[in-house]
């Protein structure tokens, strides 16, 4: 159903050194483009880790899906996104008294993982299953009121080679063209 | 004079400096007057010790050629061509219209009007000896007043070639008169030309080839050769040696040998300057002066008054602050030493008879004399006046503050150190010399105190015994040394942070172990590359890490170099430093690469 307005996606890119990751960059290309499609390069704006709060609240406000695309550094976010969460969704706008900004929006991660999705089982290298893992963004979604979609997780990140990247790239650039606010989660 | 002879004068001249000097200083009336002081109290008319004054002061001419040197040292050719508006104007309105002046007053006390001439353009140069020490003892060089007070000066210097060239055509014979004026001057450029040319191809392989055997004395030796060489070269074609000294100073100012000469060259200087002002001191005619007193003290009088005259009207005419026109006034206002020189040709040629020279030369000594005086006026009842303080070094003024942070020099540099801790509420007791700049600063609520901070006294007047950081960012690096030496000894509790000049200055921080310093331009230079990085669209982030990976090498190179080199002399790092700087250019490559490749891909 094309119209002519988009549903906001608010894409926070989270990489340190973007040009180290081929797969990242790919993924990001794949997207950005997209209409009602909005990046903002968390390392590129802030390489001090000095955040502009207001400027990031503001541009929340207008935004109906947040996306987080990062690589997983030690089963989390790059630290600036850790920084991002604590500077920008603050008491009073995120939660807490009037902290209803993020109330009805929806959230979605796009995780890059160097290891197979094999290793994320109980019998696995990891010992726990990637949604455990990925338990602290449910909490987060869940106590700014966001609906927590289904993250997309790309394995093996750094053997992904032409075909496959090209594939899971069209995967990610399908979900958020589908894209609709107010689901119930599951966007197909 | 044979051996012993020299060594016996030799130690007349140092107890009397070594004596006089310190009690002037400490009188607060600076050192020209001590070493006055000294020369009259050895010379004929005083305790008689020492006879060949004329011989003294021409060997000690080389004082001030050595002054100019080094002046010119610190001059480059740029700030030079800045200068060539005040220069012209400024030093030629002064010369012209105090020649004027003074050849009416000898016409009008009955002279010829060659003899009223003459004289009148040898009273109207100053003493670039005199105002030039002054203002560097006072660190007033860079003052407006400093400013004009020194291109006056320089064109004085110039113009003392056109002046003796005029002799001879007042009917005055100047040695052999074969050649015609033009003949000189065309000389005159030619070795100039001869000198810029030279000076900029072959002092730097010379200089090389000295500094690689590593021999400290070879090397002075040089320097002192270079200097007198091109003097002598100068001063056969007729102009004067300081003239040559300060264009052989401005041709080096950009070679990297720089500092190493203005080292070598100081001590030289100081001691040459020191007895020249010895053997002014001795020239005073004494005889003279008691069988007609009144005559010469109205003489010196006139001469002083006539000349601040003038200097005043250009002060006013020129664009020198109110508060610096005394200062600007008083250094210029005496005779000068190529007047000496102007006198012996000029009655070596009988335009002027002896018993007038005589006259004239105690006259323009005696108004040398004036100027230490004239400035301790300056400094010590215009100044305060103007910073609208009684007692701007007193105790009591700054006593009830306690303020935590001292703040030496308000500069560029300070001033950002000083904002940032202003916007955080944090007390400061700022010192600074500039009188203008203070009141400026004033007017927006800083509490700023005249003074030279390396004096143990101002400190402790600021109130270091009760603040916890002294933060020094003056400009001087020696004088930023002092001030830390001083602090270290008297207020040992304090925190010193300092800005440091460049490297060199680094390392004599690091070896009186202050640690917390920071190298002025290395963090702007830092950051503009990194923002070159971004230009180049190596992304913010990237950019930002690759300039803290820098950093951080960087400041253990520093320390690296500074461990490495601790036990040597400052000459050999300075022959050093070029090969460190390849070593460092070639080691950045991998190192940085190595410490770039941890972390996440």
């Amino acid at each position: 159903m094309p119209d002519n307005n988009p549903p906001h996606i608010h894409l926070l890119f989270v990489h340190p050194f973007p040009h180290r990751s081929n797969v990242n960059s790919e993924l990001l290309q794949g997207v950005q483009d997209l209409p009602g499609v909005h990046v903002c390069d968390l390392y590129e704006r802030y390489p001090d880790f000095y955040i502009d709060v207001e400027q990031e609240q503001h541009e929340l406000r207008h935004t109906d899906l947040l996306v987080v695309q990062h690589p997983f550094y030690w089963y989390s976010a790059p630290a600036m996104f850790k920084q991002w969460q604590d500077m920008v969704l603050e008491y009073g706008f995120a939660f807490g008294a009037g902290g209803d900004a993020m109330q009805g929006k929806d959230f979605m991660s796009v995780i890059t993982v160097g290891q197979s999705k094999a290793s994320y089982r109980p019998d696995g290298h990891n010992r726990h299953l990637m949604s455990e893992i990925l338990t602290p963004y449910e909490c987060m979604a869940n106590h700014c009121g966001m609906n927590y979609l289904e993250p997309l997780v790309v394995y093996n990140s750094h053997k992904l080679v032409g075909e496959e990247l090209h594939e899971l790239t069209n995967l990610y650039r399908e979900r958020l063209l589908n894209y609709r606010p107010g689901g119930d989660g599951k966007d197909e | 004079m044979n051996e012993h002879h020299l060594i016996q004068n030799a130690i007349v001249y140092l107890s009397a400096s070594v004596i006089a000097v310190p009690i002037m200083k400490r009188l607060g009336l600076g050192s020209v007057l001590g070493y006055l002081a000294a020369g009259t109290a050895i010379g004929p008319w005083g305790l008689g010790f020492v006879e060949n004054v004329d011989d003294i002061r021409h060997f000690a001419e080389f004082g001030v050629v050595l002054l100019l040197f080094i002046i010119g040292l610190e001059l480059k050719p740029k700030r030079l061509w800045k200068l060539r508006r005040p220069i012209v104007g400024m030093g030629g309105s002064q010369l012209l219209l105090t020649t004027v002046l003074l050849l009416l007053i000898g016409l009008a006390l009955g002279y010829s009007f060659n003899v009223s001439l003459v004289v009148a353009m040898a009273l109207s140069l100053s003493s670039t000896a005199i105002a030039l020490q002054s203002l560097k003892e006072r660190n007033l060089m860079s003052t407006n007043a400093g400013n004009s007070a020194f291109s006056v000066l320089l064109f004085q210097d110039i113009a003392v070639i056109p002046i003796l060239a005029l002799l001879p055509a007042l009917g005055v014979v100047v040695g052999d008169t074969g050649q015609s004026v033009w003949l000189g001057m065309l000389k005159a450029v030619a070795v100039i030309g001869a000198i810029v040319v030279g000076g900029h191809y072959l002092t730097r392989p010379i200089f090389r080839y000295i500094a690689n055997t590593g021999m400290r004395e070879i090397f002075t030796a040089f320097s002192l050769l270079l200097v007198f060489g091109i003097s002598l070269l100068v001063n056969a074609v007729g102009m004067s040696m300081a003239l040559g000294a300060f264009l052989a100073g401005v041709l080096l100012a950009e070679s990297e040998y720089r500092h190493e000469l203005e080292v070598e060259i100081e001590p030289f200087k100081g001691l040459l300057m020191g007895l020249f002002f010895i053997s002014v001191g001795m020239s005073i005619d004494f005889g003279l002066l008691l069988k007609d007193p009144l005559t010469i003290l109205a003489l010196v009088v006139l001469l002083v008054v006539a000349k601040a005259l003038i200097l005043w009207l250009l002060a006013k005419a020129g664009k020198i602050q109110k508060s610096q026109t005394s200062l600007f006034v008083f250094l210029l206002s005496q005779g000068g030493e190529f007047a000496f020189v102007i006198f012996s040709v000029a009655s070596g040629s009988g335009v002027l008879d002896q018993v007038t020279v005589g006259y004239l030369v105690v006259v323009v000594a005696l108004s040398m004399l004036t100027t230490p005086f004239l400035l301790l006026i300056y400094s010590n009842i215009i100044t305060p006046r103007y910073m609208h303080l009684d007692k701007p070094l007193e105790e009591d003024t700054i006593d009830d503050e306690d303020n935590p942070v001292i703040i030496a020099g308000f500069g560029r540099f300070g001033r950002t150190v000083g904002r940032l801790l202003h916007a955080n509420g944090i007390p400061t007791t700022i010192l600074d010399h500039d009188p203008d700049q203070i009141e400026a600063i004033r007017k927006y609520g800083y509490k700023v105190y005249y003074g030279d901070s390396s004096r143990h006294g101002v400190l402790a007047a600021a109130g270091a015994d009760k603040a916890r950081l002294l933060i020094i960012t003056i400009d001087d690096a020696d004088v930023a040394l002092n001030i830390i030496e001083q602090a270290q000894k008297h207020f040992p509790h304090l925190t010193i942070l300092t800005r440091a000049r460049n490297n060199g200055h680094a390392y004599e921080i690091l070896r009186r172990g202050v640690k917390l310093f920071r190298r002025e331009m290395y963090d702007s230079a830092l950051h503009l590359g990194e923002e070159a990085l971004k230009q180049l669209g190596f992304g913010a982030y990237r950019s930002r890490t690759a300039a803290q990976v820098f950093n951080d090498y960087d400041q253990k190179l520093l320390h690296e170099l500074f461990e490495a080199e601790a036990p040597e002399d400052r000459r050999l790092l300075s022959l050093q430093a070029r090969e460190q700087i390849e070593q460092q250019l070639n080691a950045d490559a991998e190192e940085i690469a190595k410490m770039n490749r941890q972390g996440w891909v």
